[in-house]
């Protein structure tokens, strides 16, 4: 076994050696990692049972809502973005992180992407297809939604590209098609891997996904660098999706909204609650599937650097826009400011500044980043923060827009209320899925930065020290 | 189409990548190598260039950029009416359009040009795979018959592969 001071490795495999100190053999990794697809146990059924009554409440309320009409939510006017948007802008900023964590940090060669990245890559795809919901339940007549598309129609009608959402409804249909494209070609050669262990149904299944992927050399050499560009894409494509979501606020001209600090603002707490979100999960996987091994404290230590980063660009951008919105000296911006501290919604205010804000700051302490309970407590508060930063920013502003007799008071409905919460057991549907029949942390991967095994010890591949030969067994 | 020769699987990578040198010195020059995991010793001894993946990703994004503009541009054109006191072809609000664009395209030309260019899917069952290949060990594949053959199963053998086997590749 090579050691992490061997002078033949890489620099990905040396560092990867000190990220992965008890994983020595590749077969090692397959065993873990396939071991996670085998047949689920009770607490599994109790959680997808759970999982599933969530998608039976966020379907039900949803069924409610399209018979009764839109009327059965809080919506009304002023406040015509309520839950609904908010819970979008929610699951498409959990999304981001999946995107930062295989594209940006791929190209960032951070040593502690491998064992993390395929759960954020899932959470993404999982983020995206719970995000892309809510617009369809919040435009009420969810049957014409398709004329958001554009296609050729008897009208001669387009959709109006100057409209931020249009430009939404491309942004996100990318960002579900291009994430999707890139979580399923790193899996394939994972699949490979479970194909050849598995039986029955199972082989079948992961047979069709790797399709016939076999490991040869060209199709590593072509692999790696459709990887490489596919990540080169993600990059701007993640910074582009979350600003292009801020650009339906930040567009318009509502107090509170029209700011050009919002798309580095939207996409610096998009990966905030990402991050977030992606400990929020591990921890719990991490514990039942025994993976210590592959999710050390220094993985988790280098989430928490990023969460507790991005938390203070987020605070910074909060005490911008207060900032500006006294230096300005314009009255109605003053108003939305002081009414967002201490108005109707003073408490979601308040909720947003301090688990946004003040709780992050405990990971400056090592013991708190490198204490694994204290994280997810951390990133619990940071969840719920971050939901009500988005709410926040939509309901205050609506709330209190322009002439003081138009102003309102928004509450959201029960159906709104079943439809938020579905939402979590929507995702949770399908994450949970995928921990069992996906392999969730990527087996080659691991294995690129952990030592090959290695007939000689060190030195090159002209030395040829003798090694008693073993038997060659068969032909 | 399938070849017959010769598979030697390895538990060791620096005994795969002396054997795959030494048989490239010999003149074998279609060599094929199995890993679990993309392991550039072997494609160095392999001597790979440039993938041509790189082509299709750049096609694919131009495409996406043209598609873009020209899409946006032409459906203002085709009915053109104003909006909001807008220009009718108002081209700073298309970069959004363009851009998402070039990466949709780029992103699906480049699995295109993935899966073309690595020969999948693959539905054809290789007689010489192992099923170890995608757990850990390391495969080298010969083409070759007769003499040849006699020469490549030498050449393998002298690195201690765990096993050696004949037969068809597809």
């Amino acid at each position: 076994m090579a050691t992490a001071t061997d002078a033949n490795l890489t620099e990905a495999q040396r560092r990867g050696a000190l990220a992965h100190p008890d994983v020595e053999l590749h077969e090692e990794v397959n065993r873990d990692i396939l071991k996670m697809l085998s047949a689920p146990g009770k607490g599994w059924w109790f959680l997808f049972f759970l999982a599933a009554s969530g998608v039976a409440l966020m379907f039900g309320s949803w069924g409610w809502q399209i018979y009764r009409g839109i009327g059965v939510s809080g919506l009304s006017s002023p406040v015509g973005w309520g839950a609904y948007i908010t819970t979008f802008v929610f699951w498409v900023g959990i999304a981001h992180s999946g995107t930062l964590i295989s594209a940006i940090l791929f190209l960032f060669r951070a040593p502690w992407r491998q064992s993390i990245y395929r759960m954020a890559e899932a959470m993404t795809v999982f983020g995206v297809m719970t995000a892309g919901l809510f617009p369809l339940i919040h435009v009420g007549r969810v049957w014409h939604a398709y004329w958001l598309i554009p296609y050729p129609n008897a009208r001669y009608l387009w959709p109006n590209f100057r409209s931020p959402l249009v430009w939404d409804v491309f942004a996100v249909t990318t960002y579900f098609t291009v994430s999707s494209v890139f979580f399923y070609l790193g899996m394939i050669p994972d699949m490979a891997a479970a194909r050849d262990k598995a039986t029955g149904f199972r082989r079948k299944l992961y047979r069709f996904i790797s399709m016939g992927w076999r490991g040869t050399d060209r199709q590593w050499h072509h692999f790696g660098k459709a990887y490489l560009f596919l990540a080169a894409l993600a990059t701007p494509l993640v910074l582009s999706v979350h600003s292009v979501v801020s650009w339906d606020f930040a567009m318009s001209i509502v107090p509170g909204w029209h700011a050009t600090v919002f798309a580095p603002y939207f996409v610096a707490g998009a990966i905030f609650s990402g991050v977030a979100m992606v400990i929020t999960l591990a921890v719990p996987i991490r514990k039942v599937f025994g993976l210590e091994a592959y999710l050390t404290t220094k993985h988790f230590d280098a989430m928490a650097k990023l969460v507790m980063l991005t938390s203070m660009i987020v605070f910074y951008a909060y005490l911008t826009e207060f900032f500006m919105a006294w230096y300005s000296g314009e009255p109605p911006e003053k108003q939305m400011f002081w009414n967002r501290l201490f108005g109707h919604y003073w408490w979601a205010t308040w909720i947003m500044l301090l688990c946004n804000g003040l709780v992050p700051m405990m990971l400056w302490f090592k013991r708190v980043r490198h204490s694994i309970p204290a994280l997810f407590a951390i990133t619990i508060f940071i969840n719920i923060g971050m939901w009500f930063e988005r709410f926040v920013i939509i309901v205050t502003s609506l709330s209190h827009e322009f002439a003081p007799f138009a102003w309102g008071v928004y509450r959201p409905s029960l159906t709104e209320m079943g439809i938020v919460i579905g939402s979590f057991g929507w995702f949770s549907f399908w994450f949970l899925l995928f921990i069992r029949l996906l392999p969730p942390v990527a087996i080659a991967e691991l294995k690129e930065v952990i030592p090959p095994q290695m007939r000689r010890k060190s030195g090159g591949h002209d030395g040829h020290d003798a090694v008693p030969a073993t038997a060659p067994a068969g032909d | 189409m399938s070849q017959s020769g010769i598979l030697a699987s390895y538990d060791y990578l620096d005994s795969t990548v002396d054997a795959v040198e030494e048989l490239r010195k010999s003149g074998f020059d279609e060599v094929v190598t199995y890993s679990s995991y993309p392991e550039h010793h072997l494609e160095d001894a392999l001597g790979y260039g440039q993938s041509p993946v790189r082509v299709w990703t750049l096609v694919g994004g131009l495409t996406g950029t043209a598609t873009g503009f020209g899409f946006t541009a032409w459906s203002s054109m085709d009915w053109p009416l104003i909006v909001g006191g807008k220009p009718v072809l108002s081209m700073p609000a298309y970069v959004v359009i363009a851009f998402e664009m070039t990466i949709l395209f780029g992103a699906l030309a480049t699995v295109l040009g993935m899966f073309i260019n690595s020969r999948l899917p693959n539905v054809t069952p290789a007689v010489v795979y192992d099923p170890e290949f995608s757990a850990g060990r390391y495969g080298v594949f010969v083409p070759a018959t007769g003499t040849d053959l006699d020469r490549a199963r030498d050449i393998l053998r002298k690195h201690d592969p765990v096993e050696t086997r004949e037969g068809a590749h597809a």
